[in-house]
């Protein structure tokens, strides 16, 4: 076993954690033991080094602080919150909880029925350790089940903060949203950061379950400081005519790796997922996205832009595998990116493995340079060339912003990356 | 205003201007007419600095500077407006942000304090009820889904706003409908002034009934042939180009 697996083992014993948990947690232990610890030669983590984690292995578990609240701007949004602070619920900073969201440790006897059912079914642990380890981690997560034909009224929205320790810590997430047939709901997933020295690894894994007919509109915003070491997945199954809107935008860390496994297993669900991803400095950002059409009738359209700075990495790989039932099956994929620094790297690799004969894919991964046409025009107006560089690259991801739904979201992003890259936002809000 | 004196550029080691010469004065309007191929749009990308056209010989200067020493945006700050045959589209990048941004730099490059986004919005808003443009459009990407017609007025529109001393028009007129031609005309006519000079570069003469000339030039073969009035383009639609390209020989 690699240290980290010993250390982590350690810690899954130190925990407190509710008694109808146990098996899961105690499988998840035992699997954690014998799973093989990825090098560069394994496929999955072939970019992306574990060595930070190793370097920094988590000494305790996080423990709530105070010391934040001047220091963090939340979405303007009205919304059902919940703030987890190092993975500890704060109450005071959170909304009053209706009877569909719940803590797995208040959980009552219905709802732990449906976290034991539910729970675990949506990731593979085999592919995903990580998963396995937040299993083996598990003690507390939120819940969200929308009952069959009801709509949340208000978005979920989860805020997710690590604050600076001496230590480093570790921090275990857990989310399940459990869409009954005909349900509707929003959920947005913020992750963020005070501005300070971190030593803080996240593992933060999501299951969805949209039924049949049901509607979902999933944010998942990694927005937290460089220090921070962040590795989770969002795991989900669509059911018959299920829908699907998704975005996720990750700014860089020294280590950040996030996986989209989503599965088609009902006829005629739709999913649509854009992602953002803005590397710099020496930071990374790997995102792995695995779309499965097992049924016939589905589509499933990914957006994925990065802009990688510096002397930052990006990773990318996007699969899509069709099964051999599924016909008529309609995919996209398509990933850009820009490197604006002569040592930024990024490694882009669509996959597609069609055992249909009667389906319509389309994939496509570049690394682009800005268009000389665009910038010998702006210029031409009198705009310098550095300037016209950071319009067009803004203008890059920009594109994607625009088409987010949720304008709360879109309006809490927006000036925020505009002045990352020294955009003037006033007139930004005033274009939009 | 603009002397060009035995002008000769190259694109990929073609030659195509092959001793241009051109004096254009204040206030003046000069049409330049041609057949394809014979180095028009050449001309405008060489002077407003385009990368990829190599200048092998010749002098122009701009209001008494050597145009050749100024970078693309540097010479659109000192006065020249290159209205493009084919304004790019540039989607995710807001025509207001990038208005502005424009305005700013010509502004800041003659001293003078930059507009307040409150400020550009009202000129900006004016602006664009002169070339009939709909102020939504101020809040759409540049160029981005405009159509022809709405692109080219979105040119005049820039031109206006950066009140530029020197206007070259490339071929503006393509792909426009009637409607869309006049309130181009009118654009221009409208920002006619003894200090402000045109060169419009077009193939066909219907342009100059709108816009009427001080003088035309045929260009053929990288160098203008002959030199007349406005009659001229009425001459050149009716005979062509065909003998004054075996003159040109």
């Amino acid at each position: 076993m690699s240290d980290f697996q010993q250390q982590a083992l350690q810690l899954a014993a130190q925990q407190q954690s509710p008694s109808w948990l146990a098996n899961l947690r105690n499988q998840a232990a035992n699997d954690w033991k014998n799973i093989v610890w990825p090098t560069r030669k394994t496929e999955h983590w072939k970019y992306t080094s574990l060595t930070s984690l190793q370097k920094n292995l988590p000494e305790q578990w996080a423990s709530a602080n105070a010391g934040w609240k001047n220091e963090i701007d939340f979405i303007a949004l009205d919304a059902i919150r919940l703030v987890f602070v190092n993975g500890v619920f704060d109450a005071q900073s959170s909304s009053e909880l209706p009877p569909e969201v719940v803590l797995f440790s208040q959980a009552n006897a219905q709802q732990q029925a449906v976290i034991e059912q539910h729970l675990g079914s949506v990731v593979e642990g085999k592919q995903h350790i990580f998963a396995t380890l937040n299993n083996a981690w598990l003690n507390e997560g939120v819940l969200v089940h929308v009952p069959r034909n009801q709509h949340l009224t208000r978005p979920v929205y989860l805020v997710q903060l690590t604050t600076a320790s001496e230590k480093s810590l570790s921090v275990n997430q857990r989310l399940l949203v459990v869409l009954e047939d005909s349900a509707q709901a929003e959920i947005i997933e913020h992750f963020v950061s005070t501005n300070t020295p971190q030593n803080a690894f996240v593992n933060a894994v999501t299951e969805i379950i949209v039924g049949d007919n049901a509607q979902l509109q999933h944010y998942r915003l990694n927005l937290e400081e460089e220090n921070l070491q962040h590795i989770g997945g969002v795991h989900a199954n669509l059911m018959r005519n299920a829908r699907w809107r998704g975005f996720t935008l990750a700014m860089g860390s020294k280590l950040k790796r996030i996986d989209y496994q989503l599965n088609h297993r009902g006829q005629g669900a739709e999913l649509d997922l854009q992602g953002v991803y803005l590397p710099r400095n020496n930071q990374m950002v790997d995102y792995h996205t695995n779309v499965q059409h097992w049924v016939p009738h589905c589509t499933s359209s990914e957006v994925f832009r990065g802009i990688i700075a510096d002397s930052a990495q990006a990773i990318f790989n996007g699969r899509i595998y069709i099964h051999k039932d599924a016909q008529k099956t309609l995919a996209e994929l398509s990933n850009k990116n820009l490197l604006t620094s002569n040592k930024a790297e990024v490694n882009t690799k669509p996959e597609l493995e069609i055992y249909a004969d009667d389906v319509k894919c389309a994939h496509g991964a570049t690394v682009s340079q800005l268009n000389a046409t665009a910038l010998y025009y702006l210029q031409s107006r009198g705009v310098s060339r550095a300037e016209a560089e950071v319009m067009m690259s803004f203008g890059f991801i920009n594109e994607l912003l625009q088409q987010i739904p949720e304008a709360a979201v879109h309006d809490y992003l927006l000036p925020r990356l505009a002045l990352l890259f020294g955009r003037d936002q006033t007139l930004l809000e005033m274009a939009e | 205003m603009l002397r060009i004196e035995n002008l000769f550029a190259k694109v990929e080691e073609k030659e195509i201007l092959k001793g241009l010469n051109l004096t254009v004065k204040p206030g003046e309007i000069h049409a330049i007419m041609g057949p394809n191929g014979a180095g028009k749009s050449t001309l405008g990308n060489v002077l407003s600095g385009r990368e990829g056209y190599q200048v092998t010989n010749g002098i122009v200067e701009f209001n008494g500077k050597n145009l050749f020493e100024l970078e693309i945006e540097e010479r659109a700050r000192e006065g020249l407006f290159l209205a493009f045959q084919y304004p790019v589209e540039i989607p995710g990048v807001s025509n207001m942000e990038f208005l502005k941004a424009s305005v700013d730099a010509k502004r800041k490059h003659h001293g003078q304090p930059e507009l307040s986004a409150v400020e550009f919005m009202k000129l900006a808003r004016e602006t664009s009820k002169r070339v009939s443009l709909d102020a939504a459009f101020l809040k759409r990407g540049v160029n981005e889904g405009f159509s022809g017609g709405e692109k080219k007025r979105n040119e005049i529109m820039q031109m206006m706003l950066l009140e530029p001393s020197l206007c070259i028009l490339d071929e503006t007129d393509s792909g426009l409908d009637i409607d869309a031609l006049q309130v181009v005309a009118n654009g221009v006519n409208e920002m006619r002034s003894p200090d402000r000079s045109f060169i419009v570069v077009t193939h066909y003469q219907r342009l100059l009934d709108y816009i009427v000339p001080d003088y035309v030039h045929v260009l053929a073969n990288g160098r203008i042939v002959k030199t007349g009035g406005k009659e001229l383009a009425l001459e050149l639609e009716e005979k062509g180009y065909a003998w004054l390209e075996e003159e040109a020989v």
